[in-house]
């Protein structure tokens, strides 16, 4: 089987979030920008996939500036086969809607037919939690959201999800769309060698357009703004006192 | 302007505080009808007729809606859902997982995790694990919303909503419930508890998070856990409290061996009084916390479990 997987291009992990001052958005001007985590994984398990022999082929998938080609750069290290970049924007600054990327990867998979696309829950930078289930929707394919299990058979995925409360497992039809969740797997680091190789791996560009989708955009960001921020409090001296203050709270 | 809530409900039982939450945040617009769809209905209908601005209570039992898995939603109930211009359902895995294939079978955007409702179309959500919120406007002709449960309170149950049986004869042929592993215990819901005692990495194994538990039980507490004690297999990942977990606000967050990282801090820093207890003065969780303990978790958790 083929597995596609798209990986967005995100302000790292590591690097705190800072507000435009005109309260337009957040400020992605010469940061640090690396692969969305949860993407990660979900590359990683297609790569174990893989690696036990039940796939033949992975195609990764970035949406968005053309430095997006750097993250393919890593997929393809981590062990993608070829890529897609689907430049989408000049402007780092505008996030294209989890519908419209839905869209695009719709159409790609129509083109390529994975029987599996295995994406992140959610992307750290806008926190939707939605292109997954839209993209599954779109395709009217099986979906299976936060997944910390999978199990591949022929026409079947085993999937064990992280719900509210504990674990749920369930089997979705082949072809079908998985979100990953965190504890999923450890997603290796790209070896030099394969560094390397990876650029000599195929990535194609192409264009929504080419595609036949258009862009949208149905949610307008009218304004971005700092959190109401917490003030720090007193740092107390021994067990005696913060027993006290734990009382006072749970007691009134 | 005519709005639906999906009752969250797992296999007959009602999620009552995430769906009476969602009705307070919807009711912000007007009043609402609840889609009660479940194998049993009937102790669900009941509880959610008494919620205040509940109108209509549509009821429909089915053993498809048992496991509330996304097919069964999306493949069955495009047509009622399609009638409505806002249809609210809480940000738990519950609507996590099926409103958003709602959304694209409609090819509307979803809003997901909504804070705040400011107007029919104007919402606030955070954004970047809450470093940043946002204030968005849908030009969608059904808003799709998400809801924060933990920024509204529940309704007072003063309503007495009628209820509509409602029937739907389509099947999901897409996924299959195999089963349910849910963990049991007498302590209160994570996201709705008023106490949460949470621990960190600092604790260094599972069994030591025997420790936390105690100090919760003691409490009446629920317990949490950052993302790192997760990741390190202390605690279940239903315990996670931050941006890839749960979000709570209860009165009082304990963090306990907790560095308070920005992932953390997203899902606890609208707790009213948080207590932090951590042998690293330079944490960042004593910037949130209000009193905050420089100490060995070791030798602090047992004492106070003792002396309350």
């Amino acid at each position: 089987m083929k597995i596609l997987v798209p990986v967005k291009r995100v302000l790292d992990y590591n690097v705190k979030a800072r507000v435009k001052a005109d309260g337009s958005g957040i400020d992605l001007a010469n940061v640090k920008m690396s692969m969305n985590p949860f993407d990660e994984i979900a590359l990683e398990e297609a790569i174990r996939i893989k690696e036990k022999g039940n796939a033949e082929e992975i195609i990764a998938v970035s949406i968005g500036v053309q430095q997006n080609q750097e993250t393919l750069r890593t997929a393809l290290a981590m062990g993608a086969d070829r890529a897609i970049l689907v430049v989408a924007t000049d402007d780092v600054h505008n996030d294209i809607e989890p519908l419209t990327v839905a869209n695009i990867l719709a159409a790609i998979a129509l083109k390529e037919g994975p029987s599996l696309i295995l994406c992140g829950k959610q992307a750290i930078d806008n926190d939707f939690n939605a292109t997954a289930q839209m993209l599954s929707a779109k395709l009217k394919w099986s979906q299976a959201t936060f997944a910390s299990e999978i199990e591949v058979n022929k026409d079947i995925v085993r999937v064990t999800r992280e719900v509210d409360g504990g674990l749920q497992t369930i089997d979705a039809k082949v072809p079908a769309v998985v979100s990953v969740d965190l504890r999923l797997n450890e997603p290796r680091y790209a070896s030099l060698p394969n560094i390397m190789k990876a650029k000599r791996k195929p990535l194609e560009e192409i264009s929504p357009a080419d595609l036949g989708v258009e862009m949208t955009q149905r949610l307008k960001v009218i304004k971005t703004k700092e959190p109401d921020s917490r003030e720090a409090g007193v740092i107390l001296e021994n067990i005696d006192q913060l027993v006290e203050k734990i009382q006072e709270t749970v007691g009134g | 302007m005519k709005i639906l809530v999906l009752a969250e409900i797992n296999d007959g039982e009602l999620a009552e505080d995430q769906t009476s939450k969602t009705v307070s945040a919807a009711a912000k617009l007007g009043k609402v009808e609840v889609l009660c769809a479940s194998n049993q209905c009937s102790d669900a209908s009941k509880k959610i007729a008494k919620m205040e601005n509940v109108e209509n209570v549509l009821v429909l039992e089915d053993d498809l809606f048992a496991q509330s898995l996304a097919e069964s939603y999306s493949e069955t109930l495009m047509d009622t859902i399609r009638s409505y211009s806002h249809v609210f359902a809480p940000s738990s895995s519950f609507g996590k997982n099926i409103l958003p294939r709602i959304a694209g079978m409609l090819d509307v955007m979803i809003i997901s995790d909504v804070s705040k409702v400011i107007s029919e179309d104007t919402f606030e959500r955070p954004v970047y694990a809450g470093n940043a919120i946002q204030t968005v406007q849908s030009i969608d002709k059904v808003k799709l919303i998400s809801v924060r449960t933990s920024n509204f309170d529940a309704v007072p149950l003063t309503g007495s909503a009628n209820l509509k049986k409602i029937e739907c004869n389509t099947k999901n042929s897409l996924t299959t419930f195999i089963e349910n592993k849910i963990q049991t215990n007498d302590r209160p819901e994570l996201t709705s508890a008023k106490v949460v005692v949470s621990g960190g990495r600092g604790v260094g194994s599972k069994e030591n998070f025997e420790i936390i538990e105690g100090l919760a039980d003691k409490l009446g507490a629920a317990v949490g856990a950052s993302r790192a004690a997760v990741d390190s297999g202390f605690a279940p990942n239903d315990w996670q409290v931050g941006q890839t977990g749960k979000v709570v606000a209860p009165d009082l967050y304990v963090a306990v061996g907790i560095s308070g990282a920005i992932q953390h801090l997203a899902g606890m820093k609208d707790s009213k009084v948080i207590v932090a207890i951590n042998k690293d003065e330079e944490a960042p969780i004593f910037q949130v916390a209000d009193f905050g303990l420089v100490d060995d978790l070791f030798k602090v958790v047992p004492e106070i479990e003792k002396k309350i």
